[in-house]
């Protein structure tokens, strides 16, 4: 980092290049903050890149419909909520695992995107929703519309989680299961309402996708889960279940947007980016690790 | 002073060793002859498992000296320790469920010739270690899974002596078996026995140490504070060195009242009272946790239809006789898992911040004595025998007028043992209904209006305490008078 040419350290840390980290930052930190609800569960979700392409492509069509702003978002979000309602119906209903199930989504969902959008990208003319993803600053904020809407979210998630009766029961269910059953919390139910939530931000993530191409893609965010879940895990959260902060996962999903910007600024070919992060992941587990070592 | 003519199979003396600022042992000395099980006594933190670790080559003393057959001994780790002839067996058994009997047996010592598993070798080799426990009859080929714990047990130590071990440590074997399996493995020990090996069994059960051992040792806060013939010592003189206390003290004096029926369970038309006390005994397989369970909503039934959630609502609480599997969230803090069941009673619209959770919490804390920074500890901090404490907490800060204890005092120290009784004693003297599942038959004698036996998955008999003696109750317990 310090062997850098001034004039690369020089926009590295300028204001501008802020923004821009912060942007690329919100999709993957959306996704986080569901990603924390189910891994402080003890779950797993492999199908948000899908979910991500998906909304994306059901927003885009149902802009081309006519329909306004305002539904354009619900249905966006409702439409990710559902495949998490799904997910979680599979998983908590009919005892099965996590990992499976969400393999099997992850497939269904890309295909349902690519039907859906005929295989290819769908376009439309213009939409408010473009403006949000956007460093241009239309609105005057400062950061982009994306970027508050995130942190709001992440304070909103945080708070939740933590000081919750609902919060308490996903910690709960994901430090020991058997516990919370015998204590009389409804653990299928909150298992389902912990998809479905999580899927809403997972909806949320592919509008924000949407705002930044400005068309529906089928085929975007191909293995963003892994970034997301690789975020989650940098902040602290335990695979195993029952440990993770919000706060941690946003610093995690920050630090993977800086890594790849960084990598970006620096002009390294995308081969040694994908290393790298995945050098990071791996250390990230391994901490996960040393850390749980050091609690026993 | 003249050579002795018996070199001991083992001789430590002045075993030291610290963690940090706690000294875990002071100056351990323990001598075992050849041939002879010898039990190592102590409570939950007496430096037991810390001395055997040592014993094993998991981690180096600081001070003191290990010889076997008078030889010095210092294991450079585990694998080497095994090299020597010290051998481990412990509380949670290491076998692979999915691979067979005589899989498990080889593993790791698998006979070969160039890579090539010799099958009819390695068959014979574990056919032979299982004929010295007497055991020959099991099905070679079968998944160990497939079998009871008593049995995986055996092929444990059947893969420990196919080492040739020449001591054989038993950290708490019997503590997941019932009493006709305690006897099988009475008899592998005495096997063993025979044939030299000789035995360190650790144990909480001082009935067992009768049966199975010669000599004993305790320890007491890291330090050996007597040992001697078991036949020569009596019971209450060994109770007296582990914790200082009369073994009379450790059943409370009761004068029960008993109300109206307050809980009927789903089996032989069993009703508790208010202010009783009523065991639950039978062998394990009789049905006994299974009652509890399907009683609590837990397990689906065919004559109770209920969950958990309307049975805590109805104040009916239930502990788990298994504390790390289901019992309790050990990552979680003492606060979480003292009052999961009421958080929507200590919640606000919802809004439950953890300061409420701990302000619930810290008076129980003290109220049961309970060892712990405070209420935001970790519960996997602590002792078996306050997180046990921890686990009955979460009842009486519920608050459960009906308690239904599933082994409320499996794998913790005397002490604590001592303490949870005065707390069930005190609960039922506040017009609480109790039902208390036990393997244990002298707490149930100990502590019980009324005990009902269990067999085969029903009641068989239900009678005041006064009325049984051991004798009877495991009579009823088998199947004895009707076979």
């Amino acid at each position: 980092m310090f062997s850098l040419s001034n004039e690369i350290r020089g926009y590295f840390l300028s204001y501008a290049n802020f923004k821009i980290i912060l942007t690329q930052t919100v999709i993957v930190a959306i996704g986080a903050l569901g990603m924390t609800l189910i891994i402080v569960s003890g779950g797993i979700d492999l199908s948000v890149g899908s979910v991500i392409a998906f909304c994306g492509v059901v927003g885009a069509l149902l802009i081309q419909q006519g329909w306004p702003v305002p539904a354009v978002v619900l249905a966006v979000i409702v439409a990710g909520g559902l495949i998490g309602l799904l997910n979680g119906a599979a998983i908590a209903g009919l005892r099965m695992t996590p990992f499976i199930i969400t393999l099997g989504t992850l497939g269904i969902a890309r295909g349902a995107a690519k039907w859906l959008a005929n295989n290819e990208t769908v376009n439309y003319d213009a939409s408010p929703i473009n403006h949000w993803m956007t460093t241009a600053d239309p609105f005057g904020w400062a950061l982009p519309a994306g970027a508050w809407i995130a942190l709001v979210l992440a304070v909103l998630t945080s708070v939740m989680l933590r000081s919750t009766v609902f919060g308490r029961h996903i910690f709960a269910i994901g430090s020991n299961e058997a516990t919370a059953r015998l204590c009389g919390v409804a653990t299928v139910r909150t298992k389902i309402l912990i998809y479905a939530l999580a899927g809403c931000f997972f909806g949320l993530a592919g509008l924000m996708q949407l705002s930044r191409l400005r068309q529906g893609d089928p085929t975007v965010a191909v293995g963003v889960e892994l970034d997301i879940i690789a975020a989650v895990i940098i902040g602290g959260a335990s695979l195993s279940g029952g440990v993770g902060t919000v706060l941690g996962s946003m610093i995690g999903a920050l630090i993977m947007a800086v890594l790849r910007n960084g990598s970006q600024q620096m002009g390294w070919p995308t081969y040694f980016q994908e290393i790298i992060i995945g050098a990071v992941i791996i250390a990230a587990v391994f901490l996960d690790r040393v850390r749980q070592a050091r609690r026993e | 002073m003249p050579t002795p003519i018996n070199t001991p199979r083992l001789r430590l003396s002045g075993i030291d060793k610290a963690f940090g600022a706690t000294q875990a042992l002071r100056g351990v000395s323990l001598v075992v002859a050849p041939g002879e099980v010898h039990a190592l006594i102590g409570e939950n933190g007496a430096g037991k498992s810390t001395l055997m670790k040592v014993l094993s080559g998991v981690i180096r003393g600081d001070a003191g000296t290990m010889e076997i057959d008078g030889v010095p001994y210092i294991p450079a780790d585990t694998l080497d320790a095994r090299r020597r002839g010290v051998a481990m067996i412990y509380q949670e058994l290491s076998l692979a469920p999915h691979l067979s009997v005589w899989e498990n047996i080889v593993l790791g010592a698998e006979p070969h010739r160039f890579g090539w598993l010799d099958r009819a070798e390695a068959r014979q080799r574990a056919r032979g270690v299982l004929a010295r426990l007497a055991h020959e009859h099991l099905d070679l080929d079968r998944p160990v899974g497939e079998f009871s714990i008593a049995e995986q047990q055996v092929i444990e130590i059947a893969r420990a002596l196919l080492a040739e071990p020449r001591m054989l440590v038993m950290d708490e074997p019997t503590s997941s078996l019932t009493q006709a399996d305690t006897e099988k493995l009475f008899d592998v020990v005495a096997q063993l026995s025979a044939h030299g090996v000789s035995v360190i069994y650790i144990s909480h059960f001082l009935e067992e140490v009768r049966r199975v051992a010669q000599r004993f040792t305790v320890l007491k806060d890291g330090q050996t504070v007597g040992s001697g013939e078991v036949a020569a010592t009596a019971q209450t003189e060994i109770v007296r060195l582990m914790v200082g206390r009369e073994m009379s003290d450790l059943y409370p004096q009761r004068s029960p009242q008993f109300g109206g029926p307050m809980f009927a369970l789903p089996a032989g038309g069993l009703e508790v009272r208010a202010g009783e006390i009523l065991g639950i005994a039978g062998l394990i397989g009789a049905g006994r946790t299974e009652l509890l369970r399907a009683a609590f909503g837990l397990d689906p039934s065919t004559v109770v239809h209920t969950t958990p959630a309307r049975r805590w609502s109805e104040r009916v609480g239930f502990l788990s006789e298994n504390r790390k599997e289901e019992g309790l969230m050990l990552p979680l803090s003492l606060a979480e898992n003292a009052s999961l069941p009421k958080y929507k009673t200590l919640a606000r619209w919802g809004w439950l911040p953890v300061s409420v959770l701990n302000a619930a919490t810290a008076p129980w804390l003290e109220k049961l004595s309970i060892k712990a920074r405070d209420a935001g500890q970790g519960a996997g901090e602590l002792s078996g025998g306050n997180q046990q404490k921890v686990a009955l907490a979460r009842l009486l800060a519920y608050p459960a007028r009906v308690l239904l204890l599933d082994e409320p005092t499996r794998g913790i120290d005397v002490g604590s043992k001592a303490q949870i009784y005065e707390l069930i004693a005190k609960l039922a003297g506040q017009g609480c209904a109790v039902v208390m599942v036990s393997s244990y038959l002298p707490e149930l004698f100990g502590l019980c209006d009324r005990i009902a036996v269990m067999r085969r998955r029903e009641v068989v008999a239900c009678k005041p305490t006064t009325e049984w003696t051991e004798q009877t109750l495991m009579t009823a317990a088998v199947g004895a008078d009707t076979a």
